[in-house]
C-alpha cells in the first residue's frame, strides 16, 4: 500500500476542550445578554488591566525584556526538537521518566496508566491548561479515578460543573455571591452559615482542600517552563495549593505542551519577570516551584513528564501562525480585549479563549473546526500591545482568515462578492460604475438622510443597530474631475 | 508641496465631504492638491476578510494610480496603516515582488492627515474656527498601528472656538472592525454601546476622529438613538473657518464649494 501524506496531524476530534459546539457569533449572542456575566467580567478585567498597567509601567526596561522574551521563544521554536531531546536526557538522568504523547488521546492513556499503576483511585491537580486542553479529568473519571482540582478558581469551576472561561482566572465569570452558592450546594460538610466574605470563602475552600492534599498519593500538574539544560520544571502560582500538590504526594505526573521548553536556566530570568507582571499584575508571584527529577527523601519519589504535541507541530509548520506557540499563558490579551470582555470566555468554545485562543485553537484543531474564531476580533491591536512576548495576534488573525477562505471547497456568496469587488476595485472604469450603482442606494432613502433600517442581509447586520447614511449623488473623485477637468 | 489626495473608497463613495475638507485644508495651507483619477481602494477590506489573493490587483491599481506622487495624504488612519503594513506583504506572498517593492516605496511617502500636518508640514494651528463642544475618539489603527499619539489633539487644541472635552476610556475600540461589524454584529454593537455611553457622558455636540469608517459606525449608532450628538471627521473641523460656519452647522461640508 502506498502511504499517503495527509499533513501534520492536528488535535483529534472527540477528546479534550478545543472546540465549541457553536460558532462564536452564536455563543456570544447568549453571553452578551447575560447581565450578571457582563458585570462580573467588566469589573474583573478592568481591575486586572489597571494592576498590570501599574506594575509594567514601573519597569524601565520593559520593552527590552519583552524583546528578549520574544527572541528566546523564536530561537527555541527554531530548534524545538533538539531542546526537547536535551530535556528528556536531563529529566531521565535525574530520575524522572519522560513520555511522548502525539495527541490528547495518547496523553490521557499514558496518565491513566501511570495513575492505575500506583493503585490510587484519586489524584490532586495543580491548575494546568494542558490537562484542561486534553480533557484529562474526564478521561480519568471514565477510568474510575477522581481528579480533584486544587486551584481555588478551578475548584469553583469543577464544583459548579462549569467550564473555565479565562486562562488565569477560570472562574472570572462568577462573583462572590455565586461562589458562595456553589460552595453551599456542592461542598460536603460546609458551614451552612457561610457568607460571601472572601476570607470565609477562602477558608471553606482551604478546609475542603487540606483534607485532599493530606490524603493524596498522586498529583498531576502542568508546567509553565521546562529548562532543557538542567531538566528543571517550573510552576508559578499564587495560592500555594500547587506547592502542596508538587511536594506532598509520592507520585508526580506533569503534563506539558512541547512548546513550554526553554533552553537554559538563564532564560527563566526573563520570563519570571514578564509573566507575573503581565498575568496577575504582581511584581513577583507568591509561589515559584522548581524541581528536577527525583530527590531522595524530599518530595515525590516518582516523577513522570508527559510531553504533549496535540497539534503543536502543525502550528509550528505555519510560518506566520507559529508565533502563537510563544504564548506563556499570562492572559494579558484576554484582559484588554474588548471582545473577550463582552462575550466572555465560553463563547470561544475552547479552553484557550480571548485573542490568543482565537489564534491558537483554530491552528491546533485545524481551521475548519474553529472557523469562526479568527473573525472574533475587531483587530483593534490592544492584545499585541500588552503581549509580554510580542505575539502579533492581529496579523495572525488576518492570516488565519486568509487560510480559512482559501481552504473553502465551495464558492460562497461572500467569495463571489469579494471577487467581483476586487475586479471592480482594480479597474478604474468598473470601479466608477460600481460606485454609481452604490449611489443608487440613495433612492431607497426617499429623501431621508439615512437608509431604511430594514435592509436584506448582509446589510441588515449593520442596519439592525446602526443607521447607514444615504449615499451622495456624486462621488468625490467624480465631482473633482468635473470641476478640475480631470 | 504637490500633494496627491487618496480619498479612500469609503469616503469617496459615502462621505465625499471629508475628502473635500481635506483638499480645502491643504490648499488653504498653500499646497497644490491633485486627485489621481484611477484611485479606488487600499485593499484592506479584502485582506482583513481573508481575501488576500484578491487584494493583490487592488494594491496594483493603487500603486498605478499614485505612481510618481511626491506625497500622498489620506484622511484615514486605517487605510494608511494598511498601506504601510499590508500592501507589500500581500503582494510578496503572491510572489509579486516588483509590486511589493513599489508598494513599500509608495508607503514611505503616504501619510495620515494629522501626521502629515504635524510631522511633514510642521503646523498645529491650521487657522480653523469651529465653535462647538467636541470630543475626540482615537481610532485603533491610528493609535496602535500608526502611533499618531496626540497629534490630532494638538491640532484640535489650536482650533479657535472649539471646546475640547476628554473622552473617557478613549483608547477602547468602538467595535467597528470592518466586516467584524457585520459578521459579529452583536458583539460589535455591545462595544458600540459602551463607546456611545462614553461619548454621550461628555455632553459634546460632536464626536470626531481620523477615520470615516469608525465614525460611520459611531455616528450610525448615535443617529439610531436620535441622540443629537453627531460625528464629524477631523478634516472637516480643521477645514472649517469663520466664513463657513453657520448657526445650524451639521455634518454637511464645512467648506465652501
Amino acid at each position: 500500500m502506498t502511504a499517503v501524506f495527509l499533513g501534520i496531524p492536528t488535535a483529534p476530534r472527540g477528546v479534550g476542550h478545543l472546540r465549541g459546539d457553536r460558532s462564536f457569533p452564536d455563543a456570544a449572542r447568549d453571553s452578551l445578554r447575560d447581565g450578571q456575566l457582563r458585570a462580573n467580567l467588566g469589573h474583573a478585567t478592568a481591575t486586572i488591566r489597571g494592576k498590570r498597567a501599574a506594575v509594567v509601567g514601573e519597569v524601565p526596561d520593559w520593552a527590552e525584556l519583552r524583546e528578549a522574551g520574544r527572541a528566546i521563544k523564536a530561537a527555541t521554536m527554531a530548534r524545538l526538537d533538539e531542546h526537547l531531546i536535551a530535556l528528556e536526557e536531563q529529566v531521565t538522568a535525574r530520575g524522572g521518566t519522560v513520555h511522548w504523547a502525539r495527541d490528547a488521546t495518547e496523553a490521557n492513556a499514558i496518565v491513566t496508566r501511570l495513575v492505575r499503576a500506583t493503585g490510587a483511585d484519586e489524584v490532586v491537580k495543580v491548575k494546568s491548561m494542558a490537562t484542561q486542553e486534553i480533557g484529562l479529568n474526564e478521561a480519568l473519571e471514565a477510568a474510575g479515578i477522581a481528579a480533584h482540582e486544587t486551584d481555588l478558581a478551578e475548584l469553583i469551576v469543577q464544583l459548579g460543573e462549569d467550564q473555565p472561561s479565562h486562562i488565569l482566572v477560570p472562574a472570572i465569570h462568577k462573583n462572590r455571591a455565586e461562589i458562595r452558592e456553589i460552595f453551599l450546594r456542592e461542598m460536603p460538610g460546609v458551614d451552612p452559615t457561610l457568607t460571601d466574605d472572601p476570607r470565609r470563602l477562602a477558608m471553606a475552600a482551604r478546609a475542603h482542600l487540606r483534607e485532599r492534599f493530606l490524603r493524596a498519593r498522586v498529583a498531576i500538574s502542568g508546567a509553565n517552563f521546562a529548562v532543557a539544560e538542567t531538566g528543571t520544571l517550573a510552576v508559578v502560582e499564587s495560592e500555594g495549593n500547587g506547592r502542596m500538590c508538587l511536594t506532598l504526594p509520592e507520585t508526580l505526573i506533569t503534563v506539558m505542551g512541547i512548546e513550554k521548553v526553554v533552553p537554559t536556566w538563564r532564560d527563566l530570568e526573563v520570563f519570571l519577570q514578564l509573566l507575573p507582571r503581565s498575568s496577575t499584575g504582581e511584581r513577583m508571584n507568591p509561589y515559584t516551584s522548581l524541581w528536577a527529577g527525583v530527590t531522595p527523601g524530599d518530595g515525590p519519589q516518582e516523577f513522570h513528564l508527559v510531553l504533549v504535541d496535540n497539534g503543536r507541530t502543525a502550528v509550528l509548520a505555519d510560518e506566520v501562525g507559529r508565533e502563537a506557540l510563544h504564548c506563556i499563558r499570562c492572559s494579558a490579551c484576554l484582559n484588554v480585549c474588548p471582545v473577550y470582555e463582552r462575550a466572555g470566555g465560553h463563547a470561544y468554545g475552547s479552553v484557550y479563549p480571548g485573542p490568543i485562543g482565537a489564534v491558537l485553537s483554530p491552528q491546533l484543531t485545524g481551521i475548519e473546526d474553529n472557523a469562526s474564531l479568527p473573525y472574533a476580533s475587531s483587530l483593534c491591536g490592544a492584545c499585541y500591545d500588552v503581549c509580554p512576548v510580542a505575539i502579533d495576534i492581529p496579523s495572525i488573525l488576518v492570516h488565519l482568515r486568509g487560510e480559512h477562505v482559501e481552504a473553502q471547497a465551495r464558492t460562497t456568496p461572500e467569495a463571489v462578492a469579494f471577487r467581483a469587488l476586487s475586479r471592480a476595485m482594480s479597474n478604474p472604469r468598473l470601479w466608477r460604475l460600481a460606485q454609481r450603482a452604490a449611489g443608487l442606494g440613495r433612492f431607497l432613502a426617499r429623501g431621508r438622510p439615512t437608509l431604511p433600517a430594514a435592509l436584506p442581509p448582509p446589510a441588515s447586520g449593520w442596519t439592525r443597530t446602526r443607521d447607514l447614511p444615504t449615499p451622495p449623488r456624486e462621488t468625490f473623485t467624480q465631482a473633482w474631475a468635473r470641476e478640475h477637468g480631470g | 508641496m504637490r500633494v496627491a489626495l487618496f480619498a479612500t473608497c469609503l469616503v469617496d463613495t459615502m462621505v465625499p465631504q471629508v475628502a473635500w475638507a481635506t483638499a480645502a485644508l491643504l490648499e488653504r495651507l498653500g499646497h497644490e492638491v491633485v486627485v489621481p483619477a484611477g484611485q479606488s481602494c487600499c485593499g484592506q477590506m479584502h485582506v482583513n476578510t481573508g481575501y488576500r489573493r484578491e487584494a493583490v490587483p487592488i494594491v496594483a491599481n493603487h500603486v498605478r494610480a499614485f505612481a510618481g506622487a511626491e506625497a500622498i495624504v489620506a484622511p484615514s488612519g486605517s487605510c494608511v496603516a494598511s498601506i504601510h503594513h499590508q500592501q507589500a506583504a500581500v503582494a510578496r506572498r503572491a510572489g509579486e515582488h516588483a509590486l511589493a517593492d513599489e508598494a513599500a516605496a509608495l508607503a514611505e511617502r503616504t501619510y495620515e492627515l494629522s501626521q502629515f500636518l504635524v510631522d511633514v508640514l510642521g503646523v498645529t494651528d491650521v487657522g480653523a474656527y469651529y465653535p462647538h463642544r467636541v470630543t475626540y475618539h482615537p481610532t485603533c489603527h491610528s493609535l496602535r498601528l500608526l502611533r499618531v499619539g496626540d497629534r490630532p489633539l494638538q491640532l484640535l487644541r489650536a482650533v479657535r472656538g472649539l471646546d475640547l472635552v476628554e473622552l473617557p476610556a478613549a483608547d477602547q475600540c468602538c467595535g467597528f472592525g470592518g466586516t467584524f461589524a457585520v459578521k459579529n454584529a452583536e458583539t460589535s454593537t455591545a462595544m458600540l454601546t459602551d463607546k456611545m455611553a462614553n461619548v454621550l457622558s461628555t455632553h459634546a455636540e460632536v464626536c470626531t476622529a481620523g477615520d470615516a469608517s469608525c465614525l460611520m459606525h459611531i455616528g450610525g449608532g448615535l443617529s439610531r438613538l436620535r441622540s443629537g450628538t453627531r460625528t464629524v471627521h477631523l478634516a472637516e473641523i480643521l477645514a472649517a473657518t469663520e466664513e463657513a460656519v453657520s448657526p445650524h452647522q451639521s455634518t454637511r461640508p464645512a467648506v465652501a464649494r
